[in-house]
């Protein structure tokens, strides 16, 4: 058994609840010990970064302070949190005025779909597949922070990431070249100008449909909820009038053929049960 | 502008200003327009990107900190990635926003740094984010209770809503993080 700390985040304990639930039910048929990290906080998103430097690494750092305690790494599904606890590791290196005291970053955090495309991790996940996916066609949509900016995510090839594609592959399914990897779905804008998140999440679900995927991947709750609930009204591609949204913890999930994945499934706004009984998946 | 006077201003203190909050240089630009190019929410901007550092080189510190393109960013660093001189704009668009607060001039974007102070608001008072208190704190502070009502229901009724917050404890070390803040003990 493997033992990591695990940060939820706010949005995996609310609207991505799915996130969390596949996520959770993964590791655990993957034999990893997840140790939520006790007391956590909110990592301050985008409206702490947007509003002062160092309240944007202090709140971070508050959660690398307490991670510090264990010897394990931290594995961390929201990329948006993740994204702000590699930038704070940063700035705090940088700048250790922002902070009452010192941080020394000894803690490593982890991308959960980093983490679970560690080549050994990928020897483990392969020995467990049950249903291989085959016949599904995913486009693979990493977002902005899964691999922006590369300085702290390590990505190597930030333009066309491929590392969910060949993981969505060794699941059997048959991961869609295009063209909106890694374009902004507007995220957080969604609460103020839904106007522009409207546009540009039709925009990659429709490159998606145009591309020939069945359905669209990601790692990031912001995409997840553009994507899955802003498809009234999207121009409709070959009779298909909306394109499912799967987390990759779920499609994981399906393919080791764990148990409550309809649960998770459930959840989501845009049906995507019909599209896997279709494929004789579920 | 008259004739007589130099394009770049030999003093501008805006530019000064903008490179000491965000600690990039931006006199590197060279307007190869690059980042408005790439930049996947351009449409939406009165000042375009590469246009927003020609005016900071310009010291039009109102013209900049009253525009709407700083609150539209949505911080996807595309920009920053691409810049073939190394300037990281999405980090200058952070340094913009907090100087736009600071300067106590009105937001060229209404809503947006409302949502921001109504999410740290929320964090300040839970140390978590529990969505549906952040959703009526932002609401009531811009009376749109319809938007996206019906959206709600149905997130809802697939058990993505948490009607309660959680209980911990972690929230008394948020309030000294923010008391600090709040008394600019780190700027």
């Amino acid at each position: 058994m493997k033992d990591v700390t695990y940060y939820p985040g706010c949005s995996l304990h609310g609207t991505a609840r799915e996130y969390d639930e596949s996520f959770r039910g993964v590791s655990k048929l993957l034999d990893i010990g997840l140790h939520e990290l006790e007391d956590w906080t909110c990592c301050g998103s985008t409206s702490a970064h947007c509003t002062d430097e160092a309240l944007a690494v202090a709140l971070p750092v508050r959660n690398l302070r307490l991670a510090e305690k264990h010897d394990r790494e931290m594995v961390v599904p929201c990329v948006a949190c993740y994204s702000r606890f590699k930038a704070a590791e940063a700035e705090a290196k940088e700048h250790p005025e922002y902070l009452p005291s010192p941080y020394e970053g000894k803690v490593s955090v982890r991308y959960a779909l980093d983490f679970f495309c560690d080549a050994a991790m990928r020897e483990e996940l392969k020995a467990r597949i049950v249903k291989p996916l085959t016949g599904l066609k995913v486009a693979c949509y990493y977002g902005c922070l899964a691999v922006r900016p590369p300085t702290l995510t390590g990505v190597e090839h930030y333009e066309n990431p491929e590392h969910m594609d060949r993981l969505m592959e060794m699941l059997g399914a048959e991961a869609v070249p295009w063209s909106y990897k890694t374009d902004c779905c507007g995220a957080s804008l969604v609460m103020t100008r839904t106007d522009i998140v409207v546009k540009l999440s039709q925009r990659i679900l429709s490159m998606a449909m145009e591309a020939g995927a069945d359905c669209i991947v990601t790692g990031c709750t912001m995409c997840h909820a553009n994507l899955d609930t802003r498809q009234a009204g999207l121009p409709a591609q070959e009779g298909r009038g909306e394109i499912p949204v799967f987390y990759f913890t779920e499609l994981m999930g399906l393919a080791m053929g764990h148990k409550e994945v309809k649960k998770w499934l459930s959840r989501h706004l845009t049906d995507p049960i019909k599209l896997l009984s279709n494929k004789e998946l579920m | 502008m008259s004739m007589n006077e130099p394009a770049m201003p030999l003093k501008n203190s805006f530019l000064e200003e903008v490179i000491k909050e965000s600690k990039v240089d931006i006199r590197a630009c060279y307007q190869c327009q690059k980042c408005s190019a790439g930049c996947p929410v351009v449409s939406a901007m009165d000042i375009l990107p590469n246009q927003v550092i020609r005016q900071i080189q310009y010291g039009r510190r109102e013209k900049v900190l009253t525009s709407g393109s700083i609150w539209i960013c949505a911080s996807c660093h595309t920009c920053s990635v691409r810049c073939p001189n190394d300037i990281d704009f999405a980090k200058v668009m952070d340094s913009l926003r907090h100087l736009a607060l600071h300067s106590g001039m009105n937001a060229g974007e209404k809503e947006i740094p409302v949502f921001h102070k109504a999410f740290l608001d929320s964090i300040k008072s839970a140390g978590r984010i529990h969505e549906l208190s952040l959703i009526l704190r932002f609401k009531l502070k811009t009376r749109n209770f319809l938007k996206d009502a019906g959206l709600g229901w149905q997130m809802f009724r697939r058990g993505k809503i948490k009607v309660l917050p959680q209980s911990f404890t972690g929230g008394k070390e948020v309030k000294e993080i923010f008391n600090a803040y709040e008394k600019g003990a780190t700027r």
